[in-house]
């Protein structure tokens, strides 16, 4: 399956290889489609594809990381 | 005749068909419905306006449905009031309220999206309708749908107070509470939209929906007399309403329905939730997520879709973005309430108390025409001024008690013989 999803970084975390990691550590195919960039805030626009248990795994280790993981669509609750 | 071209994301401009669709397969971006206003110039003109009814269908032209609307017929064309009293307490001279606190049917502007979404859904061959909200949306849908006879399911965080999901229950939707972080209900709820085929309107449906928004621009246009106001002030939760006034304005610009375009437009926000305002502040081009703390409920979107061109719009327009706290949230309710016998929600009161702020920082000028932006009703969300209001005074059923309370209160009145 494939799962869109719009990453925040926080400061912090804007030096890491979140996606190389993620890449390594689980079997998905990481695909970016926007991503921009400044100094207190890292945005990316992401395709996950791979098993769905997989895609679960990647969103929980970038949750642990402190990364915001959001659908495509951000905030749905009106 | 529809006028409806296609789909086009707003950020890479490829073109998609006419479909359920609301994210650019390229790039991620939203799209969003693009028309062809060469055909619709001479066909929509003041004179085939105006001999409409008054409602938003008056527009339909530029609204994104194929054939005649089936939901929401007496949608919109709410009071556009001169606000005399209102105008004296804040020393300008030139002042109106578009009072969708009376929108029909359920006292919000969210009729106005929910009657285009649905529309078009039903022309697309949907049967159920569906949204994630925890107010004036979730009561909309559940309402507009009832009336058109679709089925409705309604997604809540599952703490959610009752009294808020009565508005919604009453109508027959099928409301679910779903537990985890406010991230967690927003993933799974895209993932529902995606699994589903179901018309969720604030997804799958996004593009038709916020177009329903414009009719709030093109109200105020033609209620003003065929012109913009030169200063508009709108509130903000995910963005999407102060584009589509943007875009209302420069559509009738381009069809010679108004002879100029010199709005500034300028954006409100409650400060415990005001990602939006920030970056206008800031300078920024990216929006910093927020997680809300505010009494304006209908206003809390810590990170807005439309963040980043509701931003964009004030910089164009030369408006700007302000915030205020709750104490001036329920200030400006009340001021509302006492001036212009006009109860808006809390959303109200921070649209109405960050335009003070804008006048008295001379921001907008006290001399030019001021349009306030009132989204929904006050009824819906009273329990922001409980404990905040003067209590009545209770006496025994004597005359002499309530002759008492009168000479106490040191104002005289002409009594009869």
């Amino acid at each position: 399956m494939k799962k869109r999803v719009y990453l925040t970084y926080p400061k912090e975390q804007v030096k890491e290889p979140l996606l190389y990691q993620v890449g390594r550590k689980f079997d998905v195919v990481t695909n970016i489609r926007q991503a921009t960039i400044s100094d207190k805030i890292g945005l990316v626009a992401l395709e996950l594809e791979g098993e769905p248990e997989e895609i679960e795994k990647a969103i929980e280790y970038f949750i642990e990381k402190g990364v915001k993981v959001e659908p495509i669509e951000l905030d749905i609750i009106e | 005749m529809s006028y409806m071209k296609a789909l086009k994301c707003r950020e890479c401009g490829k073109e998609y068909p006419k479909e359920a669709l609301h994210v650019c397969e390229l790039c991620f971006g939203p799209l969003e419905v693009a028309y062809e206003y060469d055909r619709m110039k001479g066909a929509l003109t003041r004179e085939v306006i105006e001999g409409r009814a008054p409602n938003m269908w008056r527009y339909k032209e530029l609204l994104p449905i194929e054939g005649e609307p089936t939901v929401g017929g007496q949608v919109g064309y709410t009071p556009l009031v001169k606000a005399s009293n209102l105008a004296d307490a804040l020393g300008v001279r030139d002042l109106y309220i578009k009072n969708d606190a009376v929108n029909y049917p359920t006292l919000s502007f969210k009729d106005r999206v929910v009657s285009v979404a649905l529309s078009r859904a039903r022309e697309m061959g949907f049967t159920v309708a569906s949204c994630a909200s925890t107010g004036n949306l979730a009561n909309s849908v559940a309402a507009n749908a009832a009336a058109c006879g679709m089925e409705s399911f309604v997604f809540i965080p599952y703490d959610l107070e009752r009294t808020k999901i009565l508005g919604t229950i009453v109508y027959g939707a099928t409301v679910v509470g779903i537990k985890g972080t406010y991230d967690e209900v927003n993933r799974l709820c895209s993932e529902i939209a995606g699994k589903y085929g179901w018309a969720f309107v604030n997804i799958n449906i996004r593009p038709y929906y916020a177009e329903g928004s414009k009719t709030f621009g093109y109200e105020i246009a033609e209620q003003l007399g065929w012109k913009t106001p030169k200063h508009v002030v709108v509130p903000m939760a995910g963005g999407s309403l102060i584009t589509k006034i943007h875009k209302a304005f420069k559509e009738f610009h381009t069809l010679g329905l108004i002879p100029e375009n010199t709005a500034k437009i300028y954006g409100a926000q409650a400060a415990g939730c005001s990602p939006i305002v920030n970056a206008v502040k800031e300078g920024s081009e990216l929006i910093r997520p927020v997680r809300p703390n505010t009494i304006a409920k209908s206003l809390a979107i810590g990170n807005p879709a439309d963040g980043y061109y509701s931003a964009r719009v004030m910089r164009e327009t030369g408006g700007w973005g302000e915030s205020v706290t709750d104490e001036e949230i329920i200030e400006a309710m009340k001021l509302l309430a006492e001036s212009e016998g006009i109860f808006a929600e809390t959303a109200g009161g921070v649209t109405l108390g960050v335009t003070k702020k804008l006048i008295e920082s001379g921001r907008i000028p006290k001399d030019e025409s001021i349009v306030v932006s009132i989204t929904g009703n006050g009824l819906k969300t009273q329990e922001a001024l409980y404990g905040k209001l003067t209590e009545p005074t209770v006496i025994n059923a004597k005359l002499q008690e309530f002759d008492d309370l009168v000479k106490a209160g040191g104002r005289e009145y002409a009594l009869k013989a």
